[in-house]
């Protein structure tokens, strides 16, 4: 009888915290897109990773949860914090200047998609969706998670080593190549626009 | 399991990134539009995790992981294109966009 009794309690927490979660990631999700200021976008968007992460650790995935917190919500959103801050703000009417046939094929493609995709979710995808497996307490563990990386996975874990090093080097090209042509521009003037072409859009 | 099932989480996954569709498609500042991306890419990431938990198959967290590592390698790569746009003084518009245009 107690036993029956804590595993309703139990089921009645994960189903507020479900709740709460989803509400969270849907709001901000919204406030992502609606925002007009990018700044406020990338702290909803935190928001936004951090409500996921509640989401994982209900699917029992705790490893994936904490490396998003860590890698995305603190690495990549600090990144783009820093980035928009050296831009400096600049908000923008968030859909003025698009045409309205744009924008009207924007919205129904995207009405489209949900629509379609939640219809083959309701009607259960073939009966698959409804039975669930059963897992052991080691589901998901970083355990779990780095033997299947050096064994299954051992290639995707070494293509991931490949991409984050093209990630980096790509970042430093972008970033100081950007630099010297306009530092050329500034010292030489016009010299170094004979020299080097430089496209119309250079200051 | 505790909780909903996975068509639960599966809806969830879908309105977001419906939002992250909708976003890329009618917002013009490229950061917005990165930060859209990044909310597509994480409702695919959230229903590949609930279909792990359905399946009882941890390759679907590991495909989570990969993602997640892609997901940084583009932001890293579209924010210095970004940086580099905003050094040449080029309008951050995405619609003005146009030099590659036929």
């Amino acid at each position: 009888m107690s036993l029956l009794v804590a595993s309703t309690a139990g089921e009645v927490i994960v189903w507020i915290v479900w709740v709460l979660a989803g509400l969270a990631l849907l709001v901000s999700g919204f406030a992502v897109v609606l925002f007009s200021n990018p700044f406020y976008s990338a702290l909803a968007l935190i928001g936004n990773l951090g409500s996921l992460a509640v989401l994982y650790l209900l699917l029992s995935a705790e490893f994936v949860a904490a490396a998003q917190v860590l890698v995305y919500a603190g690495a990549v959103m600090v990144m783009f914090l820093f980035v928009i801050a050296y831009i400096g703000e600049r908000a923008d009417e968030p859909f003025a200047g698009r045409r309205s046939l744009a924008r009207v094929a924007a919205v129904v493609a995207g009405v489209a998609l949900l629509v379609e995709i939640i219809v083959v979710i309701v009607q259960d995808a073939g009966g698959r969706l409804s039975t669930q497996a059963e897992i052991s307490g080691a589901f998901g563990s970083p355990r779990q998670i780095g033997t299947l990386f050096l064994t299954d996975h051992l290639l995707a874990f070494e293509v991931t080593s490949i991409i984050l090093l093209v990630g980096a080097v790509g970042g430093v090209v972008l970033g100081s190549g950007a630099r010297r042509r306009m530092d050329d521009n500034d010292e030489e003037g016009g010299a170094s626009a004979v020299q080097q072409p430089a496209p119309p859009e250079a200051a | 399991m505790l909780g909903p099932s996975v068509s639960a989480y599966l809806v969830l996954s879908v309105v977001l990134f419906v939002t992250g569709v909708i976003g890329v498609l009618l917002r013009r500042s490229p950061l917005i539009v990165l930060l859209a991306l990044e909310l597509m890419l994480n409702a695919g990431n959230l229903a590949l995790i609930a279909f792990a938990r359905h399946s009882g198959n941890t390759a679907g967290q590991i495909f989570a992981l990969v993602v997640m590592v892609v997901a940084a390698a583009e932001v890293v790569v579209g924010l210095g294109l970004i940086v580099a746009m905003s050094r040449r003084r080029v309008e951050l518009d995405v619609d003005k966009l146009s030099s590659l245009k036929g």
